[in-house]
């Protein structure tokens, strides 16, 4: 249905992509796979017309076709779903599947009936409820992307790309998700499908086809291969175990942050957790569930209806991030890019943003000498990846930006670090350094709080857990109750939707 | 893992940048370009445009609207935006003015007065800002209206005149053949320069424009930066209240009108990004200028003052525009 064959793509004199296959077939579940910078969002730009290629075939029905413009890649049949929508927030679902296409009466009015009707339809078809009348940004980000999904099928697409649709969604809901890609799949639509999950392609996928570093690897049935060799594929070397060993418990090691209670909202539940010196405690839960407002209620930037604290035994109240910076606490947020990096700025002025008590030169000036050392020798501890200290951030792969953020907090006297999501959306390679290095960081005391909604990294990396529900923790567990099972059952209330 | 980091290596490995280079890719090159331009068109439409005279002249000329055009930038630079100066510059000018005139206060009264005027009103405007979480564009706006009622009611809507003679000094006086009020522009500009460009506070006031999330969670105290840079908008407002009452020898309380504007039309032509996080205190620098020399040429070439008005705008706005396909 969808060939593409020996496609090249160069930006400058850089190629980019070096002649890469993909064969969709009709009423199919197609995994493209690859590290971030494998070249897979702009091998989609490419099919869906946004960019073009500088060479190669792109076969849609067996007839050679070339797209301008995204607009004539819908027209050919094809729809994406990209990561970040591209809905209008304060417009209705009915309303964003119909923008700039909109059913009008003879009078040139809008066809509202008409419109929501054909909506309904679609909907219908998928088996997605979801309320039509409110502003889009009222919806789940879930029923959002069922939105996007039934826009692409409203233009009649029988080629669509989902660009890592379960990333933000919660177990319950990918699976509502794989519902509607079967139907979708039973129907003749051919899908490709792109996600880091790998336990995602083993249940949903039909085929496979692997990039890397811009290169074609192969593709396969998923039938034929097994995880390890999807990696091995993927990162052209076999990872044994991402993570670290977990070293004993020490039962007596200090506690440093006692959050005492904590209401995120008037009336919601109050939580309370000890955070020890040396170890790595996971918030687990749904999305949703409180974790981020906990974290930052503690840090003094969100306003929770209640939150006593105290670090190192004496009671806190901190107003602003910066006073947790004065208390030793530190926070990788969870968007890099919207809450952790300055885009404009260097490597280095990101780095040294919150560190100039260090390199004052005569009390008032930044000293540009001490700044540049201290900064280079933080890229080194976490080993950050770049032509130099001056490089500008928005150059650096995903996780590479990740450990700029996390080298902002070294030369200071840190006690606590807060991670939140510490690997969503870098690749396997980049997973694995920084796991390594929260390891390091607890091997040096650091107590580390590390929110993460993908099982297996809780499961793999806390001392101990705490699970949150709806605004709160219900359950801490340790040790050898950390199973994928016991949390889910916390996190969901007793039901088990999905077990990783 | 990380190739990205080699395909770079590999192509962008230009070792060394050449001054032309570097110009190049400042953002002083469009404001530069700009300036020289106008200057050569200028040259070529009046002989008197290019002698000493007329220079000082200019640079004089421009020094009130250059010097509030620097308080401007710190608060552009974070991505607010301050309509008040003008304002501010007019109560300060007149209540300095009406203190040494009608209470018979010392000059240092007056000035200090000036200055605490400005002050206070930046303060004001900071504090709305940045902890009531209200916007600069609306904050600003009533902060104007409510200065310029101010004035007017201070001086029963009349120029207070009769100063000490000293004050013309700040407006008309020389130092050598320099202006003073040229001098005390590019004093404010050298320490605007070394605050930016120099200290720890001047980083921050990049990264709230770039990225103010980023910057408090990183902890930065981006409250107080934003009450900063609009106490630092007030100050200078009221510095250039001091240069305008010694140039007119009285306090007006009409003085200023649409000040603002030209101050952000300095900042915006001198390359600062209206959002913020981007730009340099020497672009805005040269933007007051080009704006001077614009306003002198089209005097010097007799134009129709109502027209000047139109032109200028046409130039800013084509500026802008070529600004923007330029990035």
């Amino acid at each position: 249905m969808l060939e593409l064959k020996e496609i090249r793509k160069s930006f400058g004199r850089i190629e980019v992509l070096h002649g890469v296959d993909l064969h969709v077939r009709a009423g199919e579940v197609h995994a493209l796979l690859g590290e971030n910078g494998a070249g897979k969002s702009t091998l989609m730009k490419i099919v869906s017309g946004i960019i073009q290629p500088s060479a190669g075939r792109i076969i849609v029905d067996g007839q050679d076709r070339s797209f301008a413009t995204y607009d004539e890649a819908i027209a050919a049949g094809i729809g994406i779903v990209f990561q970040e929508f591209s809905l209008i927030p304060y417009l209705t679902a009915v309303e964003n599947m119909f923008l700039a296409r909109e059913i009008k009466t003879p009078l040139g009015l809008l066809d509202r009936k008409a419109m929501r009707r054909r909506a309904q339809e679609i909907l219908q078809k998928l088996e997605v409820d979801l309320p039509l009348d409110v502003p889009i940004a009222r919806l789940s980000v879930a029923e959002q992307q069922f939105v996007e999904i039934a826009k692409a099928l409203s233009l009649d697409a029988r080629i669509l790309v989902l660009d890592e649709p379960t990333a933000t969604l919660t177990p319950s809901e990918v699976e509502h998700l794989f519902k509607v890609m079967r139907e979708l799949r039973a129907a003749g639509v051919a899908i490709v499908f792109i996600s880091h999950h790998l336990e995602e392609i083993f249940e949903i996928c039909d085929r496979i086809t692997v990039l890397r570093d811009g290169e074609y690897v192969g593709s396969c049935d998923v039938a034929e291969v097994n995880t390890d060799r999807l990696v091995e594929m993927m990162v052209g070397r076999r990872i044994e175990n991402s993570f670290p060993p977990k070293p004993a418990p020490h039962p007596d090691a200090k506690v440093v942050l006692e959050v005492e209670e904590v209401q995120l909202r008037r009336g919601g539940p109050v939580s309370s957790f000890q955070l020890r010196a040396g170890e790595i405690l996971g918030f687990a839960g749904l999305v949703g569930s409180g974790r981020t407002e906990t974290v930052l209620s503690i840090l003094g930037a969100y306003s929770a209806a209640r939150c006593k604290v105290r670090i190192g035994g004496v009671e806190k109240r901190l107003r602003d991030p910066a006073d947790g910076l004065a208390h030793g606490i530190g926070l990788l947020p969870e968007s890099r890019k919207e809450q952790g990096l300055i885009t404009s700025f260097s490597i280095l002025q990101n780095v040294s943003l919150n560190n100039y008590g260090k390199y004052r030169q005569g009390h008032w000036f930044i000293d540009f000498k001490k700044e540049l050392a201290c900064t280079q020798d933080a890229m080194e501890q976490v080993r950050v990846k770049s032509q130099g200290a001056r490089a500008r951030v928005d150059t650096l792969s995903g996780g590479n930006q990740q450990k700029v953020v996390i080298a902002r907090w070294l030369n200071h006297d840190m006690q606590i670090l807060i991670f939140d999501e510490p690997t969503r959306g870098i690749d396997v390679g980049a997973k694995a350094e920084i796991y390594q290095l929260m390891r390091n960081f607890t091997a040096q005391g650091y107590a580390i709080i590390m929110i993460s909604s993908e099982l297996p990294e809780v499961i793999g990396m806390s001392d101990r857990v705490c699970v949150f529900r709806s605004g709160g923790i219900v359950a801490t567990v340790e040790g050898d109750a950390i199973t994928s099972e016991e949390i889910m059952t916390h996190a969901t209330t007793g039901r088990v939707d999905h077990v990783a | 893992m990380s190739h990205d980091a080699n395909i770079g290596a590999a192509t962008k490995g230009r070792a060394r940048v050449s001054p032309l280079d570097w110009l190049l890719h400042s953002p002083l090159a469009l404001p530069l370009v700009g300036l020289i331009v106008v200057s050569v068109l200028m040259a070529f439409a009046s002989d008197n445009f290019f002698t000493v005279n007329n220079i000082l002249n200019v640079l004089r000329q421009v020094s009130v609207v250059g010097i509030l055009a620097v308080g401007m930038t710190f608060v552009i630079l974070t991505g607010g935006i301050d309509l008040s100066v003008g304002a501010v510059m007019a109560l300060s000018g007149t209540i300095a003015a009406g203190l040494m005139v009608n209470m018979g206060l010392p000059g240092g009264v007056g000035l200090a007065a000036a200055l605490l005027v400005g002050l206070g009103l930046g303060l004001f405007n900071g504090v709305l800002v940045a902890w009531g979480k209200m916007p600069a564009i609306i904050v600003t706006l009533a902060t104007m209206g409510m200065a310029r009622g101010l004035g007017l009611i201070y001086s029963g809507g009349y120029p207070i005149s009769g100063l000490p003679s000293w004050v013309s000094w700040f407006g008309v006086g020389r130092i050598g053949i320099i202006p003073v009020p040229v001098i005390i522009m590019l004093v404010v500009y050298a320490l605007a320069w070394v605050l930016l460009q120099r200290t720890p506070f001047g980083r921050h006031v990049y990264a709230i424009g770039g990225n103010e999330t980023a910057a408090r969670l990183s902890g930065v105290r981006t409250r107080m930066v934003k009450l900063a840079v609009f106490a630092i908008s007030g100050v200078t407002a009221s510095l250039a209240a001091i240069v305008l009452t010694g140039r007119l020898m009285s306090g007006q309380p009409n003085a200023g009108v649409g000040f603002e504007l030209d101050a952000i039309a300095a900042v915006v032509l001198g390359g600062t990004a209206i959002a913020g996080g981007r730009g340099l205190i020497l672009g805005t620098l040269i933007g007051a200028v080009l704006l001077g020399i614009l306003n002198n040429g089209l005097n010097l070439m007799g134009i129709n003052p109502y027209m000047q008005d139109v032109i200028k705008g046409m130039i800013i706005l084509l500026a802008i525009y070529i600004g923007r396909e330029w990035r």
